[in-house]
């Protein structure tokens, strides 16, 4: 019987779209069935949303605008980043059980398990995006650009996820636990995220600070979603942040890959 | 019901090889997890790698199906190099792991149609596959229910059938009945028995010679990453001395070496085991029932009284003492010793 086993094709080029679609479904389908996992990625930041607003918001006179217009597309970066924590906490938890062990004794594309991930991770910050501007034009938050650039500011921020979601993916796949996982992401992220234009203007910190502050890629493309939604010089910021969301992807991604492949 | 029809095929026939392995090793840090092992295995037959914890049964396994590089050495699945092959190799494989590796926020359903399509079966036949296999695995009822649901038997049922989906002509399963009951391991035998009968290469590793004796054609022991010994069950049993092993306990603690002196010819070549300090001593027999007597009559005459007397199969452990002269609680150690924190993640994984 054996003679008469046809051997498949060992490689299509189409299976690195349909392999990824499959894994994507399959993270997605895992997101939407953990009720707690969808009720507290979104609560979480909405209620963040609304305590910066009407707790700090009366003390921090950002740049003469209202403090929901100075934070809001800050707000959606932050939330990307905090987001991409889970692909490496995911990515650890699929490891830990056997799970990844199983997809790569599959003839699926080799990319697929990562490229996957990643996309289901990049549609879930599409929809906390959308979510976080929904909440924030109920309190009081406007574009003032016109349509296609707001488009464009949540855009960024999306993509600014996407490329966060390799370098965390890369730690998932290094680290092989789901609890250092989970701490790994909070020790870069908190340090990026509040080391930014994201709540404060950058020249209220301390020079040291500021140094840092400044070529943070946080903030160079916080301050190009707020240019892009408010108003204001937009080439420059967004320049340095595609020089990071660029830099981020060509580093980590293969990073990613050749650690899928060759886990030790 | 092993089967007599079932002869142990040579394994000089390398060529024919549904699995070979030449030379292989793999070392992790200090550790020699492989140490050079020859391996052949015959298209349609089932080998067991028999061998403690530590042993490098898994390492070999992950090797074979490519999810591990050897350091030196060559293994081939149906021809096809592992390494430079890989991707040929895993059209022609099946695995299920050591812990069931299926998606608990999925159903039964649609983890085994997501394993069909990832073997790019096309999705029609990726669902009426997951029908087939749920049906013949007893899962049916439990089909559209989440994983998460499912119990520990239920789950390594699932996992084998994930294994499945492509009908591969090569199979292996690593430890397939760890930490199954009873019921669920017969049940898991009769169907490796099935896809044995209908051409399947086999190959599973296990601790329980049992289970290698009740499956497999051929045996292999492995031993700190080398094969210590290889050959049908009969031929390892008789290795040891003897199919069946006659176990008793003396009354009188202090009697327990005139006993085992009494009936050290008993055994022919094998070696009579005991332990003063519970009264105990074993020895390996051929043709067991009959022996039994004679053995009442020899400790009659020696004016020694028992507290209890059994016929048993021998084990690994009585397989691994006559081959290594250690016990594998010893060899079992030394791995950990040297496998240190390795080990200790390993086992952190285990329970979860």
């Amino acid at each position: 019987m054996i003679s008469n086993q046809s051997i498949a094709p060992v490689y299509k080029f189409t299976w690195n779209i349909t392999d990824t679609l499959v894994i994507a479904r399959r993270n997605i389908l895992r997101f939407v069935r953990l009720p707690q996992l969808l009720i507290f990625s979104t609560i979480q930041p909405v209620m963040l949303l609304l305590l910066f607003t009407y707790v700090f918001g009366g003390a921090i006179s950002a740049g003469g605008f209202k403090y929901i217009q100075f934070l809001l597309p800050g707000f959606l970066v932050q939330i990307v980043v905090f987001g991409s924590s889970q692909t490496s906490v995911g990515l650890a938890e699929d490891l830990s059980r056997g799970m990844i062990d199983r997809f790569r004794s599959l003839p699926m594309a080799r990319a697929a398990v990562l490229a996957g991930r990643t996309l289901a991770d990049t549609l879930r910050y599409t929809f906390l995006v959308l979510l976080m501007i929904g909440v924030g034009s109920i309190i009081g938050f406007r574009f003032q650009n016109g349509a296609p650039f707001a488009i464009a500011a949540a855009m960024l921020a999306v993509l600014f996820g996407f490329a966060f979601t390799w370098l965390s993916a890369f730690i998932g796949m290094s680290v092989k636990d789901v609890e250092t996982a989970q701490v790994a992401g909070f020790v870069w992220i908190f340090p990026i995220v509040f080391a930014s234009s994201m709540f404060v203007p950058v020249d209220t910190m301390p020079g040291w600070l500021q140094a840092f502050a400044k070529i943070n890629p946080v903030t160079v493309t916080v301050d190009t979603v707020r240019a892009l939604s408010l108003g204001g010089e937009v080439l420059t910021p967004l320049w340095k942040c595609m020089a990071w969301i660029g830099g981020i992807l060509v580093i980590f991604l293969p990073l990613a890959v050749r650690r899928y492949r060759h886990i030790p | 019901m092993a089967g007599e029809a079932r002869t142990a095929e040579s394994a000089s026939s390398q060529g024919g090889a549904a699995i070979s392995a030449e030379g292989l090793r793999k070392t992790f840090g200090k550790i020699k997890a492989l140490d050079g092992i020859d391996l052949a295995v015959s298209p349609g037959t089932i080998m067991a790698l028999l061998g403690p914890n530590g042993a490098g049964k898994t390492t070999f396994v992950r090797i074979l199906t490519t999810l591990l590089s050897p350091d030196a050495g060559q293994a081939r699945v149906m021809g096809y190099d592992v390494v430079r092959n890989a991707a040929a190799v895993r059209n022609l494989i099946g695995l299920a792991g050591q812990y069931p590796a299926v998606d608990e926020n999925l159903t039964g359903r649609e983890n085994l149609e997501m394993v069909g399509q990832l073997y790019h079966l096309g999705s029609s036949e990726a669902r009426k596959r997951a029908s087939e296999l749920l049906e013949s695995f007893g899962l049916t009822d439990a089909a559209r229910r989440r994983v998460k649901t499912y119990s520990g038997g239920m789950r390594r049922r699932l996992d084998l059938a994930a294994s499945l989906v492509a009908r591969p002509p090569v199979l292996f399963l690593d430890e397939p009945t760890a930490g199954l009951d009873p019921r669920s391991r017969l049940g898991l035998w009769e169907v490796i028995d099935n896809l044995v009968k209908q051409g399947t290469t086999v190959f599973l590793t296990t601790q329980y010679l049992e289970e290698a004796d009740r499956l497999a054609h051929n045996i292999a022991v492995l031993d700190n990453g080398r094969i210590i010994e290889q050959g049908t069950a009969q031929y390892l049993k008789e290795c040891c001395g003897g199919d069946v092993l006659i176990q008793l306990r003396v009354a009188d603690r202090a009697q327990t070496a005139l006993a085992a002196e009494l009936l050290g010819t008993l055994g022919g070549d094998g070696k009579v085991r005991s332990t003063p300090e519970t009264g105990e001593v074993s020895i390996p027999v051929v043709g067991g029932p009959s022996m039994l007597a004679e053995v009442v009559r020899r400790l009659d005459a020696g004016g020694i009284a028992l507290s209890d007397l059994a016929l048993t199969q021998p084990t690994l452990d009585d397989v691994f003492l006559s081959l290594t002269g250690r016990t594998v609680e010893a060899s079992e150690e030394t791995a950990a010793q040297a496998e240190g924190g390795h080990r200790r993640k390993r086992n952190e994984r285990a329970v979860k």
